[in-house]
């Protein structure tokens, strides 16, 4: 039922240039965190140093009580069953065919019989949607395929954690809408602490619990989607809503005179535009972690921007909250955090 | 900009500083940690029998036929070259066993290293390089499976064990080839050229010959490994991890024959002497 990961003061750096340092952040066990950032801040390279294949200069990533960078190999690897990683292509192995890709974790760390292999594979494949390709070499499927056939990989040995590397990069918006669909009706089933890194702001603003966002080496900002939608901090509020007025420019960052004259054009950055309710499970359960809609605004007294929490029926989740958690015969103490 | 002063000169002065020590110290550093970390996983278990089958195949697929057909003009050469010196000296009798030498201590293993590192070793590291970029490798870590046991040892292995064979393949196909040069074509003798094989030649010159081959092929799996897994920037990274396979293969190779012929000439004093 998912694990805490604790990242303490972690510092990358390639030769003489820092990727980013000091980031600290607590992915909470169960929930959905999304990681955002410009291209290049080094998003992959803060996933893949959390599974340990790339070595961090200092600084801790606790699992338990488990330290990933000091651990010795076999520790290491044996950690490592922990997780699940979608990779941004699927990183599936060319030389074999879906079925033997997903079956791989199954028949390398189980001993179970090839007829339970073969039930549990097709039963992940049913999940992604992936039936009647089980022959398909990856060489011969769409990339949408091959991310959907990583993920099933990447679930087959029910992982603790699950880390999304760019899953909706090269993607077209309605098969992104279904794997963010997916990936919260995943969260739901298995309860799993899931890390999105993306750059897809529709993602980051509907899917997950938490948002952080990298830049300029560190991470500006980590907390609940509430806190950063709401936030009035220029980067996250640049990024958070996709504009060109703010720090962040088309190379990296913007320098002072072109932030001064940003300003004296009257630049204003706008309204924040308002905060869009969570995406649901698609069978209407209510996920064991599930923040209800507005509790961190209230908890710091700030108002959300107009129209805030209205989906697309034209429903106010906020009035609507209360009611549902009833009509699904939770009480709202019990299991769903207020 | 800043003036040019003592800071710009050693700014300057980095790249190169920093080139040096990358090439001196760092990579072959990593290079060596590589290879301890092979050698460690190879005695993991359980050995990986299917995929060292499979690359030992492979391996015969690409270096065979490059094989013989290099290693005909090689002996045909050695004969060419030896018949004419020998003629001068008034040693045709001895046609034979000198080409047995030069072909079973030097040729043989030098043919041998050039598959070896242009086709087996080259392919190799084409092979691990894609990988590394399509995340294979990365995947493959992250489901708890170390890629040197299961795929960088099998594939060092069949080389080396590929290279055994080779190294006989060049003997035989060099001599035959030298035999058909000599008898038909430069009017030697059959026996004599056939009597003079054991006046010369021992037994030992062929185990030295197959024992480099076996070295020249642990390293060039060795060197393809560390190169692929290394590789990175997309395809063109690939190519380039190919290209620095071969010249450092080659110049390994070659260093290491001939370190292994000084050293058995010390061990292994010359048929007579």
């Amino acid at each position: 039922m998912g694990v805490e990961i604790r990242v303490e003061g972690l510092t990358k750096r390639f030769g003489r240039q820092t990727i980013w340092e000091d980031v600290s952040l607590t992915l909470p066990a169960g929930e959905i965190s999304v990681l955002l950032g410009p291209s290049g801040t080094g998003k992959s390279v803060f996933l893949k140093t959390l599974v340990g294949l790339l070595k961090p200069e200092r600084g801790n990533v606790w699992i338990g009580d488990r330290n990933l960078p000091q651990l010795p190999e076999d520790l290491l690897y044996e950690t490592r069953k922990l997780f699940g990683v979608l990779f941004q292509d699927g990183a599936l192995f060319g030389s074999m065919n879906l079925f033997d890709n997903i079956a791989f974790p199954l028949r390398e760390h189980t001993k179970k019989s090839e007829s339970e292999v073969k039930r549990i594979v097709l039963e992940k494949m049913d999940m992604v949607g992936l039936i009647g390709a089980e022959g398909k070499l990856p060489g011969e499927i769409s990339g949408g395929m091959r991310k959907r056939a990583g993920l099933a990989r990447a679930l087959v040995l029910d992982p603790e954690i699950i880390l999304f590397d760019e899953p909706d990069s090269g993607l077209d918006p309605v098969r992104t809408a279904y794997l963010n669909q997916l990936i919260v009706d995943l969260n739901a089933q298995i309860g799993a602490t899931f890390l999105i890194v993306t750059h897809d702001i529709n993602t980051a603003r509907t899917v997950p619990d938490n948002i952080g966002l990298l830049f300029r080496r560190e991470l500006i900002m980590f907390g609940q989607r509430e806190m950063l939608l709401s936030s009035e901090e220029p980067v996250v509020r640049q990024f958070l809503n996709a504009r060109r007025v703010g720090p962040i420019g088309m190379s990296e960052e913007k320098d002072v005179s072109e932030l001064e004259a940003e300003a004296a054009a009257g630049n204003d950055p706008g309204k924040l535009p308002p905060i869009p309710p969570q995406l649901m499970p698609s069978d209407g359960r209510i996920r064991p972690t599930q923040h209800a809609p507005g509790s961190w605004l209230r908890a710091n007294g700030v108002t959300p921007p107009p129209g805030s929490f209205i989906d697309d029926l034209g429903r106010n989740w906020i009035d609507e909250w209360p009611r549902y958690v009833a009509s699904m015969g939770v009480s709202p103490a019990g299991g769903i955090r207020k | 900009m800043t003036t040019a002063g003592p800071g710009a000169a050693s700014s300057r002065l980095r790249p190169v500083a920093d080139g040096a020590v990358n090439i001196l110290i760092k990579e072959p550093g990593r290079f060596f940690g590589l290879v301890l970390d092979v050698f460690r996983a190879m005695f993991k278990w359980p050995f990986q029998w299917r995929e060292f089958i499979q690359q030992a195949w492979f391996i015969v697929g690409v270096t065979v036929i490059p094989t013989a057909l290099v290693a005909i003009p090689f002996g045909a050469v050695l004969a060419l070259q030896m018949g004419g010196l020998i003629r001068q000296m008034g040693a045709q009798s001895y046609m034979g066993a000198t080409s047995v030498i030069a072909i079973v201590r030097e040729a043989s293993p030098i043919v041998t290293a050039l598959l070896i590192a242009g086709a087996a070793g080259s392919a190799m590291c084409a092979d691990l390089g894609a990988r590394k970029i399509r995340e294979e490798i990365d995947a493959m870590e992250v489901l708890g499976i170390n890629p040197l046991h299961r795929l960088v040892v099998p594939r060092m292995l069949a080389c080396a064990f590929i290279g055994l064979f080779l190294n006989g393949m060049v003997s035989v196909v060099g001599i035959v080839g030298g035999y058909v040069f000599n008898v038909m074509l430069q009017g030697g003798t059959p026996g004599a050229y056939l009597a003079s094989f054991s006046g010369m030649a021992q037994l030992p010159d062929l185990y030295q010959a197959e024992f480099k081959a076996f070295v020249f092929g642990l390293t060039a799996g060795l060197v393809a490994a560390y190169k692929g897994l290394n590789a990175k920037g997309g395809p063109k990274g690939v190519g380039d991890a190919v290209n620095q396979t071969v010249v450092l293969t080659f110049v390994l190779l070659f260093l290491e024959n001939f370190l292994i012929s000084a050293i058995y000439f010390e061990f292994v004093p010359a048929k007579g002497s």
